[in-house]
Parts: C-alpha cells; structure tokens; sequence
C-alpha cells in the first residue's frame, strides 16, 4: 500500500548482557522525532546517551506532517535539515473555503529573510530515518533496537532500567532518563503517572492518497465543502506525490465502515470528481484528546514530547513540540552531568515547558472546538463568523482552522533576566524566541544569523561599542543597518544574551560587562531570581 | 460612506471569541437568546454611533 520502504536497522546484543554495566548519565526511551534529537544534542555537547527502542523501524503512516522553521533550525544543527527541505514539500500559505467559495488566505511568513521557511511537509518517518540515520553516524550515541523497557526503578541519584531484547533481559543504570515513548508512553504507565486532559468525541478519517494528477501545494481547508457538505475538510501535499486529505465525520460515524476502501474511494470521488485516479498510501480513523502530565520531572525521569503533553493535531503542535522540549532539555542536562550547574536547573524544564504545553493545548481546543463545536450556540458564532468573512476582513481572523506552530512564550522564567531599559518597541524580549535574519559577513550578503550562532550562549552585540562576552559565550557582532537591526529593534550598543535553545535571555540598550554575566549565571540555574545589580 | 468598520479591531480575536463562546456554555437556547439580547444592548449602547449601529442591522440581516 505504502510507497515509503521500511528500512529494519539492525540489533546488536547490548554487552550488559554478558555483565559489562555500567552507569549511564543519559538513557533515552524511544527513537521518535523527540529521542534521537535529544541524543543528538547530548553527544553535540560530549556526553553519550543510550536510546532504547522497542521495535526496529520508523513511524508507521506518515503521522506528523508539518515540519515547522522552529524544528528545522534545531535539526540544521545536525546538517540534516537541508535533506528534509529538498525531500519535502515548502509551503508557507494557506486557504480557508465556505462551500466553494476562498473566504480567506493567510501567509505564516509574511517577510522575506528567514534561512527556512514556516514549513516544510515531509512524513513523520521520513524525519525519523534521517535523524536515525544520523544518530549512527555519531559515536556517542548508541541506538538499540528491540530493546523494550519493562522496568522502571527510581531512585534518589540514578533510575535503574529493565530492559528485555531478543536474547533476554538486563539492567542498565542511568543518571537519568528521558522517557521520549509517545501519547501511550510505557515509561509513564509503570510509574503510574496520571495523564489528564479532555477527550474529543468526533471522529476523523485522514486518507493518504497519490493522486496520480495535478497537485495543490498549499493547505487547503474547506467547511461545509459541496463534496462533504455536513463537515469539514483538509488537505495537504506531502513528500513523494503524497496528499493527506483529512474528512471531518462527527460523532457517530462506524470507523470499521469509513476504513472500507470502497467508501473512502466514494468521498474522495466525490471531491476530485469522475476523471481523478488516486493510489491509496495510508488510511487512519482517530479521534484525539488534549491531555498533560501534572509535572514532567519526576526525581530522575524526565518526560518529553507526546509522552509530557498531547494536543489535537490542528495546528501541528505535536511533534513541533516535542522538538521544543528537547531543545529545552539538552543543554540544561549537559551542564548538570557535566558538573556545571546545579540540578534545581531542571526545574525550569518543567515550568517553561509546561506553559509552553498550556499554550499548545489551549491553541489546539480553541481550533477543535472551532472546527467540531460542541454546543448550538458555539456553532452559530462559528457559522455567522464564517458568513461575514468574505465582506468582512475583521471575521476571517476569527476563522481557526488550527493556529500553526510557532515558538511558545516562556513568561517570567526564573532564568531570564527582565528587561530594565523600558525604551523597547519591538524584538524578541526574555521569553520570546529569537528570531533568524540575514547579515552580511564583512558587508558580502547572503549569510544568515542562525548560521554564526556557536552551540552553547550567544551574545549578540549590534554597532561597534563591541563588549567582551564571558567565558564559554559566542560573540556576535551584527554590522550593518539591515532588517537584523528592524528585527531586533537596535541601536548602536543593543546587546541580545541567546540562550542554547535560542531563547532571549536578556537585553540591554548599553552593554556592561557585569551585567551580561550576572545574566548568564541566572540563565545557567545560579543566583536564579535575584537580578544583577 | 461607510460607518461599520470592516476591518480587525482586536488585539487578541482568539482570546475575545472565546471568551463569548465560553459564556454561552452551559445556557439553554432560551437562555443564550437572552443573554445574546442583553449583551448586544450592551455594546450598542457603548458604540454610540447611531450610523454604524444601523448599518450592522442592514449587513446581519443580509450576509
């Protein structure tokens, strides 16, 4: 059914097996999108992880679609963003129909000089193969399949792991470990820990099809489209001539009856009319939920990704996410096995990732509850809100058919520095994340600012009263008077302190010297909440 | 001339739709067309622009 070929990577017996253990300061559970980016962070930073799979092959479907700039400026990092923009689909617009009629287009990137676009579209395993196939291009990472955790032990100072593989079960000792092992996260069932949230009741059909003729390239959504005239639908290209077309069918749809080939074959021929010939790729009836965890710490475990938080997929919040998290994760991890900070650090994984969580969830149930109302009076707001679009500019930003992914706020984080100088009009503040542009190296053009950032803290100095950043900083000096300078709302002297998962950590109008490394201390979890003086 | 303004005047439409959504929840249809009636009466009253409030009569019962 499938053109996509399922790679099976191969198992090797873990030597804990014949009794060389040895404590591990990262375990990671699952090699999803999340798992195997999160190992890539670690070993970009020297320390060696371990990732446990229990089966030996990428995402079954093509699942998570929209691969959005956040996410693959993260994996550029690792050089294997390039590969997704040529094999996926760039699409940075999108259309909303009433019946037949466009009643609205939104643009997500709007200006020009971004290194990537809003998205890119490309099948979850094709994301997972080239992040897999990474990870084993990377020493410190040792990727191993059919190896299932069926055990999990906390302890005070370290987790102890059981693990069964094909030849038989072992232990393995870790500092801590990331339980990166989806919406159904085994990790978090054996610990007991409660996942609550709300549950959807409508059901959804996604059909992905080759269809064999012309393609839309942008994200189409139609309410009450002629060819489904009681729900709604979407649709979206993918990578190899792919479209994912997503019917809305309600409440009391038969999901065994709506899988029939014959039946998806009756709706789609209804929307691509008589003379269309399509190939079946993958086909899914789901409903969703939106659901948390109450802390994603737990002692020495952390949770991340759909295994922490789970969100409806409009709006593609769920894998995008996921990558955030570890973003988050990896270098505050670093510096705490490698002695660098204290472990309270961690704390701010859990808040700025939890409002982050909050954020997704209340976007995705605003989206869901616009698209499958769930009471009349709901549905009129929705319906009039949809009928004054087309005259009327102000209701088509009502309309939400999935508020797409862009970075969360993190407000009032213990680790960022609040502004002091109140003349700000504009810029990313401590909170927001930074946001890329080109700059000119010596004048030339072409250069992007993501491209001169360095792994770790990144000091971003605008004019020439140039300041020495503290130890272990990158230095950046943007020249020029160009749009880094409209984005970052500078002067000559403005100075942006990034953080690894570039975030703003603090700015100043002026730099001094004190105050930089007052901030970066607060950043890395010491003198956390006391501002420098 | 028109007085009804056309275009985006929210800073946050997600927040504020919702917030009206919300309101309604839970009301009985007789109860959300009492509701709807007292908070239209509302607004009206704190647009004041008799002109405008005219034309959004014309184009609800148009659209």
């Amino acid at each position: 059914m499938s053109s996509y070929t399922y790679q099976h990577y191969p198992y090797r017996r873990p030597p804990e097996l014949d009794g060389k253990a040895a404590r591990r300061p990262v375990v990671i559970v699952g090699a999803g999108m999340a798992g195997p980016t999160l190992a890539l962070e670690l070993a970009a930073r020297g320390v060696p992880t371990v990732v446990l799979d229990e089966d030996d092959t990428v995402s079954f479907g093509s699942r998570s679609i929209c691969q959005a700039k956040h996410s693959l400026e993260v994996w550029d990092r690792f050089g294997i963003a390039q590969r997704m923009v040529d094999k996926g689909i760039t699409w940075e617009q999108g259309e909303v129909y009433l019946g037949d009629q466009a009643v609205y287009r939104f643009n997500l990137q709007p200006e020009p000089g971004h290194k990537f676009p809003a998205f890119v579209n490309l099948q979850q395993y094709y994301v997972e193969e080239f992040l897999y196939e990474r990870c084993l291009a990377e020493p410190a990472i040792e990727m191993r399949v059919l190896n299932k955790v069926v055990g999990v032990m906390p302890h005070d100072d370290h987790v102890v792991v059981e693990v069964e593989t094909p030849d038989g079960r072992y232990t393995l000792e870790a500092e801590w470990l990331v339980a990166c092992d989806g919406v159904r996260s085994p990790v978090r069932h054996m610990l007991g820990l409660a996942f609550e949230g709300e549950v959807f009741h409508d059901q959804f059909l996604i059909a992905d099809i080759r269809l064999l003729d012309e393609l839309p390239k942008e994200r189409r959504f139609w309410f009450y489209p002629p060819f489904h005239p009681t729900n709604s639908v979407l649709l979206h290209r993918q990578a190899d001539n792919v479209l994912r077309v997503d019917f809305q069918l309600g409440h009391d749809a038969d999901a065994e009856e709506e899988k029939k080939t014959e039946n998806i074959d009756c709706r789609l021929r209804l929307m691509f009319g008589p003379e269309a010939r399509w190939e079946h790729e993958w086909t899914s009836v789901y409903t969703f939920t939106c659901r948390m965890m109450q802390r994603f710490m737990h002692g020495r475990v952390v949770f991340a990704g759909d295994a922490a938080h789970v969100v409806s997929p409009f709006g593609a919040r769920g894998g995008n996410g996921a990558i955030a998290d570890v973003d988050n994760l990896a270098w505050k991890l670093a510096l705490i096995v490698t002695g660098k900070a204290p472990e309270a650090l961690l704390d701010s994984y859990d808040s700025e990732r939890r409002a982050a969580a909050r954020e997704n969830i209340l976007n995705s149930t605003r989206s869901t509850d616009f698209i499958t109302p769930k009471f009349p009076a709901s549905r009129a707001f929705r319906d009039a809100a949809l009928a004054l679009a087309r005259d009327f500019p102000f209701a088509r930003a009502l309309i939400n058919s999935g508020r797409l992914s862009v970075p969360t706020l993190q407000p009032e984080s213990p680790l960022d520095t609040p502004d002091r100088d109140g003349d700000w009009v504009g810029g990313p503040g401590p909170g927001r994340a930074m946001l890329d542009a080109p700059v000119g190296l010596k004048g030339e053009n072409g250069g992007w600012l993501i491209d001169r950032l360095g792994r770790d803290f990144n000091l971003l100095t605008f004019g020439q009263d140039r300041v020495e950043p503290p130890d272990g900083v990158t230095g950046i000096a943007v020249g020029g008077n160009g749009l880094a300078w409209r984005r970052y709302d500078a002067r000559p002297g403005t100075t942006y302190l990034i953080r690894p998962d570039r975030y703003v950590a603090a700015r100043w109008r002026s730099p001094d010297p004190a105050a930089i490394t007052a901030a970066v201390e607060r950043a890395q979890g010491r003198n956390t909440g006391r501002s420098p003086a | 001339m028109t007085a009804l303004r056309r275009t985006l005047n929210l800073a946050r439409p997600d927040d504020i739709y919702n917030a009206i959504i919300d309101a309604h929840k839970g009301l009985s249809d007789e109860q959300c067309r009492d509701f709807d009636a007292r908070l239209i009466l509302l607004l009206v009253n704190h647009i004041g622009d008799e002109a405008a409030i005219r034309e959004a009569l014309k184009e609800a019962a148009t659209t």
